[in-house]
């Protein structure tokens, strides 16, 4: 299979791999698919007072793209308001990667991350304190 | 990117030895007559070399020369020995008995004969890989004709129990073929022992060329079948079609070499095996696929958990290895001879296979085993499932997002 260059680089060299505290109030962190997908990602960000994103990390188990994917994202999250990072849509990240149409739902699940890092941010916010626990459906099942 | 990766998969393909490329040559150029040309010295040294290499096979497996079948390779003996048997005999019964681990080439074929009209048992296999002889035994029907069992799997490298199916196959009237292809060389086969009646080989896993194999067939008790291919009546009529002079003297050569160094070769190679494996004892999560004592002595096969199977193989170009995932379609399909053992998906992606052969050295080996590691930890790193491992959560009770 043929990788784009800036896919090869986020994989051999990815930004920003790590964890932040999942305890801490200005910590969102949102885990999207599941092993049976073949993909698993943890987004995690770091929100400043001002509603800016301060920092990010992210775990990713997956293919090249997968790691890719959410590689590049921790980049683009931050400095960012929660909304502004709201507005990243996977068809971008997709472009950025030049991610082949089988590996669309790379950028997909990098998506839906940011949306559950952000979601566990705010209701942790509004909520106190609930566990980080966000479930998104993006894996897509095959046709046996 | 001009160097080429370090070859570990002699089980998907071996290089011609060059013994045996140097024997073939002449059989291309001044030597090539047609074996079936009666009427000169041009077709007589053809046959000569054509029935030396068929002592040369026969030899290796304990068979008569007038026993093997010249085909294209394993994958035309497999749908020679099961297409042609059940049809032969298909006025005695129809069933037919094989293993879910099988080749494609045994399965597919089975596939074909159950559109015509045959039924087939496709059987489960033991944790180990291994045949369960009593689900074999209880599998048998009065209208079973074939039963067909590989010896030696081609992705986890265990050895079926040949022998024991053969006594219970003959006690029971049924005919066994089995498909050596992975077993050349590499286990010790006496068809005169044996209680097998048909018998699949190729040149290729043995060092021989490509296209070329054979199908032993026994003369005693004398098995019969219907051929597919038909024409010139060539090989007693069980396979029409011009001899491939060449091919055949190549597969002749390997075969003979196999004969003479199979005892050195394989305790060379199981002693590189047991370096590979022994390199990797000391990882987490890392687990063997197949017995490891009822296998051949050049297979491993093991699963890296929480490593995604893709993107280890991207890690990994340096060392050409299988992985148990068919990914050269869009879609990533688990190895389903991993899951017949009863691996998860997850499981099954993250396995490899390495295949060690002839010219594999000590270095290749050490090479292979320090990129695996450092990749593998790489890789770990930045999974989210090893640290939920290292953290002791069970992945199995996480409630993954539903699909």
């Amino acid at each position: 299979m043929a990788y784009s260059e800036k896919v090869l680089d986020h994989y051999e060299n990815p930004r920003n791999v790590g964890s932040l505290d999942a305890g801490d109030a200005g910590v969102g962190t949102g885990m999207v698919g599941a092993p049976a997908c073949g993909d698993v990602m943890k987004l995690q960000i770091m929100v400043g007072k001002d509603g800016v994103i301060e920092d990010a990390k992210f775990k990713t188990y997956g293919c090249g793209s997968a790691i890719a994917s959410s590689s590049l994202v921790t980049e683009w999250v931050k400095g960012k308001t929660l909304d502004e990072a709201l507005a990243i849509k996977n068809t971008a990240i997709a472009e950025e990667l030049a991610l082949p149409p089988v590996k669309i739902h790379c950028s997909i699940l990098a998506e839906d991350a940011i949306k559950a890092a952000v979601a566990d941010y705010r209701s942790k916010r509004s909520a106190g304190d609930l566990p980080s626990a966000s479930e998104y459906a993006a894996c897509e099942p095959e046709a046996a | 990117m001009s160097k080429q990766p370090i070859y570990l998969d002699y089980s998907a393909t071996t290089p011609v030895d060059p013994r045996v490329a140097e024997r073939m040559i002449p059989y291309l150029t001044e030597l090539f007559g047609n074996p079936a040309s009666r009427s000169h010295a041009f077709g007589w040294a053809a046959e000569e070399a054509v029935e030396n290499a068929r002592e040369n096979v026969a030899a290796l497996v304990g068979a008569d020369p007038r026993e093997i079948v010249w085909t294209s390779g394993a994958t035309e003996s497999n749908n020679l020995a099961i297409k042609g048997v059940a049809r032969f005999h298909s006025g005695r019964g129809r069933h037919l008995i094989t293993v879910k681990t099988e080749h494609k080439a045994v399965l597919d074929t089975m596939r074909e004969l159950e559109r015509q009209g045959y039924s087939v048992t496709y059987l489960d296999v033991l944790p180990n890989g291994l045949l369960d002889l009593d689900a074999f035994r209880a599998a048998l029907r009065p209208d079973t004709i074939l039963a067909s069992v590989m010896f030696v799997n081609n992705e986890i490298g265990v050895i079926q129990p040949i022998a024991e199916l053969g006594e219970i196959c003959r006690e029971r009237g049924v005919l066994l073929h089995v498909d050596a292809a992975q077993a050349t060389g590499k286990v010790d086969i006496d068809l005169a022992r044996l209680k097998v009646d048909l018998m699949s080989f190729s040149a290729h896993k043995t060092y021989g060329p490509k296209g070329i194999g054979a199908l032993y067939v026994r003369r005693k008790p004398r098995v019969r079948l219907e051929a597919e291919m038909h024409g010139g009546g060539h090989e007693r009529g069980f396979r029409s079609g011009t001899l491939a002079t060449h091919q055949i003297v190549g597969m002749g050569e390997a075969f003979r070499i196999a004969r003479e160094t199979m005892g050195a070769e394989n305790e060379r190679i199981r002693m590189l095996r047991d370096r590979l494996l022994a390199g990797f004892a000391d990882m987490e999560a890392v687990s063997v696929n197949g017995d490891l004592e009822r296998r051949v002595a050049h297979n491993l096969n093991i699963s890296f958990n929480y490593v995604e199977g893709e993107s280890l193989l991207m890690a990994i170009k340096e060392i050409a290895v299988s992985s148990g995932s068919a990914c050269t379609s869009a879609s990533l399909e688990p190895s389903y001879v991993l899951r017949a053992l009863g691996l998860s998906d997850e499981l099954a992606h993250s396995s490899i296979r390495f295949s060690i052969g002839r010219f594999t050295s000590v270095a290749d080996v050490d090479f292979a085993i320090r990129l695996i590691r450092d990749k593998v930890g790489k890789l770990r790193e930045l999974s989210p499932l090893w640290d939920m491992y290292k953290a002791g959560i069970d992945l199995d009770s996480v409630q993954w997002a539903a699909h």
